[in-house]
């Protein structure tokens, strides 16, 4: 995977897939670690071109860098001369020239990531791009998934919520059913995305049929905006019709894995109870996120495992 | 006149004269199509019959090729006024010339919008200064096409304009739709009306199906054009108002229109060489060069509109040549503006994947590009009657050539048929007599 652009789990093959995983089970020890800091990416610059609001991903690039010894730098959509109206091509350019070896990128378009890898040498890393992809967020499902289940395949994984609007969503259909896990996907039709067809996955109608004996349930965060543009009627009936909560949860298998991209919006996509409940992987998923960073940049700009 | 070809041309004081020799010669308004010759004397067709003798001032032998009236094309942006950076009335005619069209027709939607007399006035003069093609300007239907008030469209057929349309934009007011078209009433003007229901389409950048949902880009369904032209032809049927459908692109929509085709409503059509021929599958979030309104829809779609084509459900082809700057395409998707340029690979588009694989006889394509066009907007063009002017498009069919961007005359760069291999395309363009070799 040296020298690898990451723009989606549609590019990875099963065996780069579960290379990754294998790596960041390493990355994990390092981050509970006393001495966080390993020398693989010394003389390695890492910039995070964060055009779109984020925290922990950013964080999480961001520390990940550091844990293996690169020189990071990040860059925030309102501080960047974007907002001067420098082109996407020129910031990139630019960053270019400054001799930077990767550039994590988020933006709101989709494909910017792609165009990005299209037009600079660095290794480009899609933290986000508009609905499309997510890779580092659907590797971190996946490996916290296998952590628990110890396995991908045969799985019954539900991804319920704003699916339409979800780039997670995206990026775990990829890489579930290259693994071998069946998707079922569930939510307010408006928010489901129409002519989905693709092999694995299964659209629900009935929002309790993806719940139904699933392995994972992966809850989505509903953006507010969405009930202005009209997309469902209020906060409060979304929750009663939509909402993941202990009850709703009894459909599921009993040893129901839960997870959720971040930031919740609490007794709305789902309840408290179930945040901080038994089956909850959510906090763990976070740490997830920093040792999945490290073996992807440590895979890609290191070389290690060739 | 029919024998003027047999006056010697001192005698006649003729100052230029030009002989096509040898072509098959295609004019649907006359229903020719035969190997025979075309006179052209100071700009105007003077014989068209085979073997005529006459020494011309030039001569061109057309054997092997195809002749046919020049081209029309009714939907372009030529920019012109205050985009310039995209295309103007003199890169957009060489681009016209390249692609073998000798007429065209500008939409208002420049900067300011053409929404009035004046503008008018002053654009069809900077169309004869040009003067390297036929240059007719189109109105808008209302002030600034905002949709809310109507436009001075008397004034503005006073002054040239021969069309109107709020192209680029659906007009979401029904009563003010209404109002334009018993408006032009007895003026003989056609509306051409660009339709997506704006509602449905806010924020969309493809076609909403299979492949927007894998790639999450936001979608424009068939639905809202589907509504839009829907409504479009009850208010032609209701006002006995003349409508003609921008662009068709959705299966549905084609349906629609021959339905109220059936019913005796005077509406036409027209669609472009992209939604005849490609589809959703090849949008890559990656590259804007597949981004245009209305979106390119699926497989059936694309069938759909050929069969409205072959069947005369749609009456003509446009480009709907949508030149942009280089820096305004190279960008994201979500932000890069839509439409390319479609001059100069329509004719090679629709020769290479519609003629030279059977899907449609030249004549027939011919006529969509030359006597329906006229005969809808009540052009002076898209003959080769004698006495008419010599607008003349020469084609060879079988010339392979590949879509070059840095060979384009146009100003914009990305089209998604750059690259593309092609069969045929036009090798001379005559425009009221002056000839143009392109090859």
């Amino acid at each position: 995977m040296f020298g690898k652009d990451i723009i989606g789990l549609e590019n990875f093959s099963p065996d780069e897939i579960r290379q990754v995983l294998k790596s960041a089970k390493e990355m994990k020890k390092i981050i509970r670690s006393d001495v966080k800091k390993l020398p693989n990416l010394r003389g390695k610059a890492i910039i995070n071109l964060f055009l779109e609001a984020s925290t922990r991903t950013r964080t999480s690039f961001e520390l990940a860098g550091k844990y293996l010894g690169a020189d990071v730098v990040s860059i925030n959509a309102g501080t960047s001369s974007i907002t001067k109206g420098e082109s996407l091509r020129d910031t990139l350019l630019t960053l270019e020239a400054m001799g930077v070896d990767c550039i994590v990128i988020r933006h709101k378009s989709e494909g910017a990531a792609e165009y990005a890898a299209q037009i600079v040498k660095p290794v480009i890393i899609n933290a986000g791009d508009g609905a499309h992809a997510h890779p580092s967020q659907g590797l971190l499902d996946l490996f916290t998934i296998e952590s628990h289940k110890g396995r991908l395949t045969g799985l019954k994984v539900a991804i319920v919520g704003d699916i339409l609007h979800s780039r997670v969503a995206r990026s775990d259909i990829f890489g579930l059913t290259k693994m071998g896990a069946e998707v079922h996907l569930a939510g307010p039709k408006t928010l489901l995305p129409r002519f989905f067809n693709f092999d694995g996955v299964t659209v629900h109608e009935n929002f309790e049929d993806a719940i139904k004996n699933a392995d994972v349930v992966n809850v989505l965060r509903i953006q507010l905006e969405r009930q202005q543009a009209g997309l469902f009627p209020s906060p409060r009936e979304y929750a009663r019709v939509f909402g993941i909560n202990d009850e709703r949860l009894k459909l599921a298998k009993d040893d129901v894995l839960i997870l959720h991209p971040g930031p919740q919006n609490k007794g709305l996509e789902i309840s408290n109870a179930v945040v901080y409940g038994e089956h909850s992987a959510i906090q763990e998923q976070v740490q997830n996120g920093v040792a999945v960073r490290m073996a992807l940049l440590d895979l890609t700009l290191n070389g290690a495992v060739k | 006149m029919e024998n003027i070809w047999e006056i010697h041309k001192v005698h006649a004081n003729i100052k230029d004269s030009l002989l096509i020799k040898g072509g098959r010669v295609i004019d649907p308004a006359n229903n020719i199509d035969e190997i025979s010759d075309v006179l052209i004397i100071d700009g105007k067709i003077a014989a068209v019959k085979p073997d005529i003798n006459f020494e011309a001032h030039n001569e061109y032998n057309a054997a092997g090729k195809i002749v046919t009236p020049g081209l029309i094309d009714m939907h372009v942006h030529f920019r012109e006024p205050g985009q310039e950076a995209k295309e103007d009335f003199e890169s957009g005619s060489k681009a016209a010339v390249a692609g073998g069209f000798t007429t065209v027709a500008t939409m208002p939607n420049t900067s300011p919008v053409v929404d009035n007399a004046a503008l008018v006035r002053s654009m069809v003069q900077r169309a004869n200064d040009v003067g390297i093609i036929n240059i007719k300007i189109i109105g808008a239907v209302t002030k600034n096409q905002a949709g809310q008030e109507l436009a001075e469209m008397r004034d503005m057929i006073d002054a040239g304009a021969v069309a109107f349309s709020d192209d680029g934009k659906f007009d979401d007011n029904a009563k003010i739709f209404l109002n334009a078209l018993d408006y032009l009433s007895g003026t003989g003007k056609v509306i051409i009306c660009h339709e997506e229901e704006t509602s449905l389409v806010k924020e969309g950048v493809m076609n909403e199906g299979a492949r927007s949902a894998i790639l999450g880009l936001k979608g424009r369904p068939t639905v809202a054009e589907d509504i839009a032209v829907a409504r479009d032809c009850l208010l032609a049927e209701y006002t006995s108002g003349r409508v003609h459908i921008a662009h068709i692109s959705s299966a549905r929509s084609v349906e629609i229109v021959r339905d109220f085709k059936k019913r005796g409503v005077k509406v036409t059509a027209e669609v472009t060489p992209q939604h005849l021929t490609l589809t959703d599958e090849i949008v890559n979030p990656a590259d804007t060069s597949t981004k245009i309104n209305p979106p390119l829809r699926t497989k059936k779609d694309c069938e759909e509109c050929l069969k409205g084509l072959l069947d005369g459900t749609i009456d003509c082809i446009v480009t709907d040549h949508s030149p942009h700057a280089a820096e305004e395409k190279d960008r994201e998707y979500i932000y890069a503006p839509s439409g390319f340029p479609g001059l100069e690979t329509s004719l090679g588009i629709l020769l290479t994947d519609l003629y030279n694989k059977n899907k449609i006889p030249l004549p027939k394509l011919i006529s969509k590009m030359t006597y329906e066009p006229a005969k809808i907007f009540g052009l002076d063009a898209g003959t080769l009657s004698v006495g008419s002017w010599a607008d003349v498009t020469i084609i060879d069919t079988d010339l392979e050539w590949t879509v070059d961007a840095e060979k384009f005359y146009t100003r914009g760069s990305h089209s998604p048929f750059v690259g593309r291999k092609l069969k045929g395309r036009a090798v001379a363009t005559i425009v009221h007599g002056d000839l143009m070799k392109l090859l």
